[in-house]
């Protein structure tokens, strides 16, 4: 990936976080902290991957992706709408009564979600699901699905992973956004999952870890994933909870926060700083 | 009388539904011996999956299945259908609005041998409270066979609940049926039982037989379906004999008995209502037989609950 398309990618991603801090702060309530954290995963993957056309949401040759970590759908619905799936004025129904686009990611209210997500460990046994139902079938298309670093706690994580394994589903790329904080701390303190790459290669997938805000070397490892054969794929992404969201990166109780407008408009003004000094 | 096997008669429907639609796969979680989807292996080796000892991951992956267009049927025993894999079959197959048809075998004291531990009295309560899901008990092969081929026909998550044992044929193969239908087994005139399943159909029959012996003339209806439940039949049988004795292999807490008891109260039945089910107690182990008398679901237990009621 040359430098060029990285400054583009860079830019897109700070308008998804523009839109995510915008979203969740008009609401005044939200899961900011792993909502920043994929922000530039989901950018990589809808601008520069996944074969998806927003005007044909449920084309039968496009690739799908499950968020299973359900809770980080404000980041998913901020790149479908910059993405053009829907309009971005529906960003600020989040949550509302009616809205379409609720706090955990509906398969049937969302134009361009692919799975309803949110009890944890489930989103990953549907994507292996579609994963083997896409091969059944006989399609290419490929399935990107993303799980919390906590919710690599729940049980049905592994009984996925074995399984993935087991049947080869070289057409599944799994990432792991790996903040390491969960809910109620830091994993190392809950549940520590070290050393979680060797969990996974152990597990019979084909695995990598990248920085997962380095488009560079992000873009590589889903490259490769993609190559590979024979095996399913994971990318442990070594990210940062609440990255580039200046009033919740580094807190450690930033899973869930409270902030208005006054304090999303700040945040946002400083990555529009950015851009113009970055010159995305 | 004639009998097959209710597994045979679910693993048989399959085979011939594979055969015209592409999109049926079985699901096992290593259980398939006991569920008896083994000739569904051998005649389709490639639709059939078995997720190993993983319930919950089975019913995850028959959800993403289902978003691709596969009809997946995932069977396990009820006890790990309902009470294990209930966050996964409410959420990722029914609230996602998906086609999941979950099987779930050897309810109540069919489990048997296998005990408490494998003796669900309650999967009927938990899957009742799934907004939109369609419930079946078929009570002998012909209606198994009827069912699953209804299931695979309708868009939406099914529970079906069977036992594995041989169960004799109650209907002809000409009968037709459909979920929210129940079928009158026997007229009566002076109560009516309303049963669930093939093991209480058959207790309830045996009951009408002893009290016809009486003088009492009491008649059976087969529910077959708890959810959709056959209000109309199950209340014009209430208002025409005045008296309902629900009988489920089933906590009475729940299921069929507190289902018919919503309905009538709601309707303003004045009758007599009883249920026959198990009274919150945890399953046991030791043989059918001595199950049934254990937990009072014998034509015996159905006949002195007629008599009490009828003040005989």
């Amino acid at each position: 990936m040359n430098k060029t398309r990285i400054g583009e990618l860079e830019g897109i991603a700070r308008e998804i976080r523009m839109l995510t801090i915008d979203e969740i702060g008009f609401l005044g309530v939200g899961h900011i902290g792993g909502a920043m954290s994929v922000v530039e995963l989901l950018t990589l993957l809808y601008y520069e991957h996944m074969v998806v056309d927003p005007a044909k949401p449920r084309e039968s040759e496009r690739d799908w992706l499950v968020l299973s970590k359900g809770h980080a759908g404000p980041t998913l619905y901020a790149t479908l709408a910059h993405k053009g799936f829907f309009p971005r004025e529906w960003l600020h129904t989040l949550n509302q009564g009616g809205t379409s686009l609720p706090s955990h990611c509906d398969r049937n209210l969302t134009p361009g979600v692919d799975m309803t997500t949110g009890s944890l460990g489930q989103g990953f046994s549907a994507a292996v699901g579609v994963a083997l139902g896409l091969l059944m079938q006989g399609r290419s298309s490929k399935v990107f699905t993303v799980i919390g670093d906590g919710e690599s706690d729940e049980g049905q994580v592994w009984e996925a992973a074995m399984f993935a394994a087991h049947h080869k589903l070289d057409n599944l790329v799994g990432f792991t956004d790996y903040n390491k904080q969960q809910l109620d701390g830091t994993t190392k303190d809950i549940l520590d999952l070290e050393s979680l790459d060797e969990k996974w290669r152990a597990f019979g997938w084909f695995t990598q870890r990248v920085n997962g805000h380095d488009f560079a070397s992000l873009d590589e490892a889903v490259r490769r994933a993609k190559a590979n054969t024979g095996k399913p794929s994971m990318i442990v992404m070594d990210t940062i909870k609440g990255k580039g969201c200046s009033f919740a990166e580094g807190l450690v109780s930033n899973h869930n926060m409270s902030f208005g407008m006054e304090e999303a408009n700040k945040a946002i003004a400083i990555l529009r700083a950015e851009t113009v000094g970055g010159g995305a | 009388m004639e009998s097959k096997e209710m597994r045979a008669a679910y693993a048989d429907t399959l085979v011939e539904l594979a055969a015209t639609n592409p999109e049926i796969v079985v699901l096992e979680a290593d259980l398939m011996r006991a569920t008896g989807t083994g000739s569904f292996q051998k005649a389709y080796p490639d639709r059939l999956v078995n997720v190993g000892v993983a319930e919950a991951n089975m019913v995850g992956i028959a959800s993403g299945l289902s978003a691709t267009g596969k009809i997946p049927f995932a069977s396990t025993f009820g006890c790990f259908a309902s009470r294990r894999a209930f966050d996964q079959f409410f959420l990722s197959a029914n609230y996602a609005r998906l086609n999941v048809k979950l099987v779930g075998t050897d309810p109540g004291v069919t489990a048997a041998y296998n005990g408490g531990t494998h003796m669900p009295f309650e999967d009927l309560a938990l899957m009742r409270t799934v907004p939109g899901l369609t419930i079946a008990e078929p009570s002998d092969p012909a209606s198994c066979a009827a069912l699953v081929r209804a299931a695979a026909a309708m868009y939406g998550c099914v529970y079906l609940r069977l036992p594995r044992k041989a169960a004799p044929y109650l209907y002809g193969s000409g009968e037709k049926f459909e979920f929210g239908k129940s079928k009158v087994l026997k007229d009566g005139k002076d109560l009516c039982f309303v049963s669930l399943g093939a093991l209480m159909a058959g207790e309830c029959l045996a009951a009408a037989k002893l009290l016809e012996a009486e003088g009492i003339n009491a008649g059976v209806i087969d529910a077959l379906s708890l959810k959709p439940l056959d209000s109309p039949a199950i209340l014009a049988a209430a208002r025409a004999t005045g008296r309902i004795i629900t009988a489920e292999n089933h906590q009475i807490a729940g299921g069929l008995g507190s289902a018919v008891a919503e309905l009538l109260a709601e309707n303003s039945f004045g009758g007599g209502f009883a249920r026959v089910g198990v009274r919150d107690l945890f399953g046991e182990v030791g043989t059918q037989d001595y199950l049934m008398k254990r937990f009072g679901l014998t034509a015996a237990d159905l006949a002195r609950q007629a008599r009490a009621m009828l003040g005989a």
